[in-house]
């Protein structure tokens, strides 16, 4: 039972943490850093199960991102929808893309998939860039009249936010959930030898194609609360290449293939990388900080942060796990 | 009509130059089977490189090419030692991680030094006018390079020692070892010559167009596409099908927005990979 878990009081108790937080003082700069926490979480829980569970590396994750908050941004701004509905209309509509896209570049394996996941991205990308709806390479601004429905902007923010840390709450249990399932055994098995899988009677194309649909769901809707929030989108930020490659750094140096490590490690990475580029001496060189901790963790310890705790305190896995 | 062909030729010109980019990284992968994902930053690095020379030296841009790829071969060494030798037989992840932390240092470091502005190479070789339309002279002198280059892998390739020991450990290292050669040097040989083939394409687009260190991001990603399209291990094809990529750029441009450019370019390498997942000149069987 799910409810036994530990890890599920643990999920529940964070997102709890990350409410109080904030409006303890109502800290609207504690707020806007653990937004960015919480994004990073969500994100790197959704690539974990592909990358950790399947074994299938997605660089373009980002691409679920992006195109939620387009069209998250698109029915909530310009037809004037309810946030909330137009959030979940974007994870819908996202998941149904990548269901279809999943079913024909998912019969790629290994290198050649993570090669098509960059094709898909920057094609994604160039078709945004010219779609003239959706403003082309300028994007869309969010017309203030929309934050009237939710009672101003300054309570849209929270709103917002709260909304976000829901979806982070979601994206962990949703992980925990599958991980303890039948379906996540038959990934598991897709990722130890894909071709024994199949042998054992595990569905590879049909659980290949869900999961990849599962994980744009909850980056898609946060894509649409997010870009709503910071009141803007255009193409060159809502598809960054490099916060894809990031989501994979973030998921190794916690630990692939976890619920915890996941969240670790995007927790970790967002706070490192926000202090390196606020600070005056290190800022230019984050990237070279972030590269070096990413070359460190991958020799040293390619179970990341939580793989080490289970080599420390083996009996750590069973309250994580 | 002759407006489409003039551009056809422009294009071939530069897809030798993609060619010659993509033959770094196909043979990398052939003969390791890891996709090194430093190839970007490498091309920034030839860009770079050019451009520091050119201003030292004000010499001839092209003769700088062979000094160029020396550096290219021994920051291929110190590359490998430092992030492939212990990930060759790993599983990809690690392999596609190790190089892009790599990347991420190198792109880091030439931000800091560099910023992301643009640089230029102030170069130019007198164009060859026929009828109304001029062909740059740049254009025509970095694709003479790249194919002068490609040839001189070839025959490295087919013809001397080394270059058969490393056509043997891409074909099957285990019997390339039994029949005595060293795989740990020759995956070194070969992933030096694939840096210095990034670095020399660098060096190569420098004398075309204006570039930041974040310019090589785009090459590599046109590099994929043309080391997909023909097919992974087959350096020579990589050629080829840069010209094909660089052909197809030239035929549509006259008559669409260059920003759909990309979209056309991986829609085609997305449908490759599916139809034909061993690329256009592989085999059908593995």
């Amino acid at each position: 039972m799910i409810l036994r878990r530990p890890l599920l009081w643990l999920i529940l108790a964070l997102a709890a943490l990350f409410v109080w937080l904030p409006l303890r003082n109502h800290d609207v700069a504690l707020r806007e850093d653990l937004i960015l926490v919480a994004v990073a979480i969500i994100l790197t829980s959704n690539l974990n199960l592909m990358i950790g569970y399947t074994g299938y590396v997605n660089f373009g994750h980002i691409v679920f991102y992006g195109l939620g908050g387009y069209v998250g941004l698109y029915l909530a701004t310009v037809l004037n929808w309810n946030l909330i509905v137009a959030a979940l209309i974007a994870g819908v509509t996202v998941s149904v893309l990548a269901l279809l896209f999943g079913l024909g570049i998912l019969r790629l394996r290994g290198a050649y998939f993570a090669l098509a996941t960059i094709g898909v991205l920057v094609a994604v990308q160039a078709f945004v860039a010219n779609f003239e709806p959706w403003g082309r390479s300028t994007g869309m601004y969010v017309s203030f009249a929309s934050y009237a429905p939710l009672g101003g902007a300054r309570r849209a923010l929270w709103i917002t936010y709260y909304l976000i840390i829901g979806v982070m709450a979601l994206s962990l249990v949703l992980s925990l959930g599958i991980r303890r399932s039948k379906f996540g055994l038959g990934l598991f098995a897709i990722r130890e030898d894909e071709d024994a899988a199949i042998v054992l009677g595990v569905n590879a194309t049909v659980y290949k194609a869900i999961i990849y649909s599962v994980s744009a769901f909850l980056p898609a809707v946060a894509g649409a609360l997010m870009f709503f929030k910071n009141g803007m989108i255009d193409p060159s930020i809502a598809f960054e290449y490099m916060l894809s490659l990031e989501g994979i750094v973030m998921l190794m140096l916690g630990g692939q293939g976890t619920v915890a490590g996941s969240a670790l490690g995007g927790a970790l990475y967002e706070r490192l990388r926000s202090y390196l580029l606020t600070s005056p001496r290190l800022s230019e060189f984050h990237l070279v900080i972030a590269g070096a901790l990413l070359l460190l963790v991958v020799r040293l310890a390619p179970g990341g942060l939580i793989g080490w705790l289970y080599r420390l305190v083996p009996r750590s896995r069973e309250v994580v796990e | 009509m002759s407006g489409i062909l003039a551009s056809m030729i422009d294009g071939l010109l530069i897809g030798s130059v993609y060619g010659l980019a993509a033959m770094g990284l196909s043979l990398i992968w052939g003969v390791m089977d890891v996709i090194n994902l430093t190839h970007g930053s490498m091309i920034a690095l030839g860009m770079f490189g050019m451009y520091l020379l050119f201003s030292a030296t004000a010499s001839n841009a092209y003769f700088l090419l062979a000094p160029l790829i020396v550096v290219g071969l021994v920051l291929g060494i110190i590359v490998y030692w430092l992030a492939v030798n212990w990930v060759v037989d790993r599983p990809i992840l690690m392999s596609l991680l190790s190089t892009f932390a790599v990347n991420m240092v190198v792109i880091g470091l030439g931000t800091a030094i560099w910023s992301t502005s643009p640089y230029n190479v102030n170069f130019s070789v007198p164009g060859i006018t026929v009828g109304e339309y001029t062909f740059t002279g740049n254009h025509i002198a970095a694709a003479s390079s790249a194919v002068v280059i490609a040839l001189l892998l070839e025959l490295f390739l087919r013809r001397t020692r080394a270059g058969k020991a490393i056509r043997a450990v891409a074909d099957n290292r285990a019997a390339a070892e039994l029949m005595g050669i060293s795989s740990t040097r020759v995956l070194m040989v070969a992933f030096a010559i694939g840096i210095a083939l990034a670095m020399a394409s660098g060096a190569l687009v420098s004398t075309l167009f204006p570039f930041t260190i974040l310019s090589g991001a785009g090459y590599q990603l046109k590099s994929f596409v043309v080391t997909v399209l023909a097919g992974l291990g087959k350096p020579f094809g990589a050629l080829i099908a840069g010209v094909l990529l660089g052909l197809l750029e030239g035929a549509v441009s006259p008559f669409i927005a260059v920003s759909w450019i990309p979209l056309i370019e991986f829609g085609l390498f997305v449908v490759v990979l599916i139809a034909f997942p061993r690329g256009i000149f592989g085999k059908a069987t593995a």
